[in-house]
């Protein structure tokens, strides 16, 4: 699948194990959550990164407990349409300070980049190649951002206000 | 009325240019049909019987003559004419080719005007009192806080792909004429014993197949706390509303379905875990939004000028005057209404002429300022009153004066069955029709007020359940029926109508909705006891008596 890790084009190595398969000795894998809950501290000492598929309908506070010895979390979009796994992504990043990567899956198109991005995703497994091509156009389409997220990107309400502060000093 | 600045002005041409982008994908092929239609509905674009219509908003229905004027610019150069006013604070152009809508929006991005957000399952246009700012007895002008949430809504990172679509709508006034009971989240705003600034939360209204009326979901939200509590509600209602089934996704069916004590909890507790966050709104930023919208300068004119005392000789002028003209906050100054429903017209329908000819009215005599109302009807909203008869010449050369604001052939109602691809039943006809039956202006003044909606389908876009008549379409093998409710309303005192009967055919609905009138004339306790008041006097019987004891 085509990935785009921070801002850029970048080779998976994360090998998604299905459930049931026999995991690999070492690298990185990615499993599904029923699975990694079953028995989530042998996982954890397998070498080797470990990343969780996190479903959308499931409540991420079961996940909090291991965020941080988790090396990926990838939150789902089943269609584009189904936007649920926006606020897992936020609650995660923002209020659960996971710093690790955060992948988005599914159903991901370009037109959704700059939303992933301001909510917390750093990594983007597009549908497509021609959207993985495009990632740094559209990354860029948008310079101005009304809400303010954990992404980090300045407000049009912050930004006023410090022109504001900045015309009133210079008239002073 | 709000001035875009500098970044409001970028954000636009970003999109305007985001949506040139899709559209050239759409049509090179490159997006499929599926993917596109969310990305096009997000832009106000929806595909009807004949023609894609696009959908532009007008947030908190305020409009500037130049907005004006290029909305008529549109109608004329990329539809066919006219628009169409809808309830929501929208306009409506019927006849847009997909391959020079990029164009279209960005002549009206070029006065910041926008249709981001006014389709699709995400936060729709931020509806409010039309008559915001001027309202005698208004505690405070609500449409600071509409351009916050407006802000705020826009291009939501988290909840623009929501289960169904989500809407809010504000009020300041004691009466509201926002219909905030039948909105996703409904705003009443109101000062604490401190005198703070903030709001009574409704949330779950809506109509639709399955109608509610919203529910208080916490009596008072400090101002500064608005926005994140609106995100807590967000936040439950986009993890947990419903996607299974698009008739079930509403937040209202959530609160109904967990109850509001459940879903309340729920909201507080999430609200209370993201504490004081980023949305917390201070002072400074406050008046930073309420610094760039800009006011009249009034002047200090009598009560009662020569002008109109010359004119109330005139029966017709004093007519529309006792109709369309309604106090103002400053002496001197009136609140004009610009009734769209004249005898036999579509209602909520203007043409590019009549859009020139209001946008130069409203430069001459309202401040360059016009308002768009939910009832399909426009507004001046700062006429002195020495102009008054001046301003009813002016508008009774363009057709524009018809004395029924608030009376029977005031009707609201959606595009129905001429237009829509969801609709069962044709709506505007049965509209036209009725305008023609009450167009006597002494018979409708007689009537007092009553306020009939129109729905071609059980969407309600004619919110045909808070009509004090409501009147739905649905479709009987093969033909158009029409079911009708009485004693609904959408006001404070919001209610659903009650169904009188068994549906009738097209044929048969004006002379249904006849007998119901003379019911109540014959009914009515004394003259001023309104045809709602009544209903809710006497209960639907004698009504369904009236009709049915004949048919």
């Amino acid at each position: 699948m085509p990935l785009v890790k921070n801002g850029k084009i970048a080779t998976d190595i994360f090998v998604h194990i299905p459930d049931g398969a026999e995991l690999p000795g070492d690298g990185a894998i990615l499993v599904s959550a029923a699975r990694f809950l079953e028995d989530p501290e042998a996982l954890l000492r397998r070498p080797g990164k470990l990343g969780v598929i996190w479903p959308n309908n499931r409540d991420v506070d079961d996940l909090v407990p291991w965020l941080d010895r988790l090396a990926a979390v990838a939150l789902v979009f089943p269609t584009f349409r189904d936007g649920r796994a926006y606020s897992q992504a936020r609650l995660l990043r923002e209020r659960h300070g996971y710093d690790g990567e955060l992948r988005a899956t599914g159903q991901v198109l370009r037109d959704q980049f700059v939303f992933m991005l301001r909510a917390g995703f750093d990594t983007l497994e597009a549908k497509k190649e021609s959207d993985v091509e495009a990632f740094a156009v559209t990354a860029k389409r948008y310079s101005v951002f009304y809400q303010p997220t954990g992404d980090g990107r300045l407000t049009a309400l912050n930004r006023r206000l410090a022109q504001r502060h900045s015309e009133s000093a210079a008239s002073e | 009325m709000y001035a875009y600045d500098e970044l409001d002005r970028t954000l636009l041409n970003e999109r305007v240019e985001e949506f040139r982008d899709q559209v050239k994908r759409r049509l090179s092929g490159e997006l499929t049909e599926d993917e596109f239609k969310m990305l096009r509905l997000q832009n106000g674009v929806y595909l009807q019987l004949h023609a894609y219509m696009f959908r532009v908003a007008i947030p908190y229905g305020t409009l500037s003559s130049q907005q004006l004027r290029r909305l008529a610019h549109v109608a004329r150069r990329y539809d066919r004419g006219y628009g169409h006013f809808t309830t929501r604070q929208n306009i409506q152009f019927n006849w847009i080719k997909l391959a020079e809508l990029p164009d279209a929006l960005a002549a009206l991005a070029e006065v910041g005007i926008h249709s981001m957000q006014t389709s699709g399952n995400n936060t729709r246009n931020v509806t409010s009192d039309q008559w915001a700012g001027v309202a005698p007895g208004e505690i405070e002008d609500p449409r600071i806080w509409s351009e916050l949430l407006r802000q705020y809504t826009t291009l939501h990172p988290e909840f623009s792909f929501l289960p169904r679509k989500f809407k809010f709508a504000i009020t300041a006034s004691a009466h509201d004429r926002a219909a905030i009971k039948v909105h996703d989240i409904g705003l009443r705003l109101h000062k604490n014993a401190q005198g703070e600034t903030g709001f009574e939360v409704l949330v779950g209204g809506g109509l639709g197949r399955t109608p509610f009326i919203a529910k208080t979901i916490k009596p008072f939200v400090h101002g500064r706390d608005l926005l994140s509590y609106v995100e807590a509600i967000l936040r439950v209602y986009n993890q947990y509303g419903r996607r299974d089934n698009i008739y079930k996704a509403r937040i209202k069916i959530l609160v109904h379905e967990l109850g509001i004590e459940k879903f309340a909890a729920e909201v507080e507790e999430e609200w209370r875990a993201m504490g004081d966050s980023a949305l917390t709104l201070d002072d400074a930023v406050i008046e930073e939004v309420r610094s760039r919208f800009s006011y009249p300068i009034y002047e200090k004119l009598p009560h009662m000028p020569e002008e109109l005392k010359k004119a109330a000789h005139d029966a017709v002028f004093e007519r529309w005057r006792r109709n369309s003209v309604f106090t103002h906050k400053v002496q001197g100054y009136a609140i004009v209404t610009v009734s769209l429903k004249p005898v036999g017209g579509p209602p909520g329908d203007a043409t590019a002429d009549q859009m020139d000819a209001i946008a130069e009215l409203a430069d001459k005599y309202s401040f360059g300022e016009i308002r768009v109302g939910h009832e399909q009807n426009l507004a001046l909203p700062h006429v002195a009153k020495r102009d008054l008869p001046a301003l009813f010449k002016a508008l009774e050369k363009i057709g524009l004066a018809t004395p029924n604001v608030n009376l029977i052939s005031d009707i609201i109602a959606c595009p129905g069955l001429d237009y829509c691809s969801l609709a069962n039943a044709r709506s505007i006809p049965i509209a036209q029709e009725l305008t023609r039956r009450f167009a006597n202006p002494e018979t409708a003044e007689l009537i007092g007020r009553l306020h009939i909606n129109i729905s071609g389908c059980i969407n309600a876009c004619g919110h045909h359940h808070v009509g004090h008549i409501g009147i739905l379409g649905v479709e009987k093998n093969g033909e158009e029926f029409y079911q009708i409710t009485i004693g609904g309303r959408a006001d404070e005192n919001a209610e659903l109508g009650v169904l009188i009967g068994p549906a009738v055919p097209f044929g048969e609905v004006a002379d249904v909705i006849e007998d119901i009138v003379e019911a109540y004339l014959a009914l009515r306790g004394r003259p001023d006891e309104l045809f709602v008041d009544a209903v809710k006097r006497l209960g639907v019987e004698p009504f369904r008596e009236r009709v049915y004891a004949t048919r």
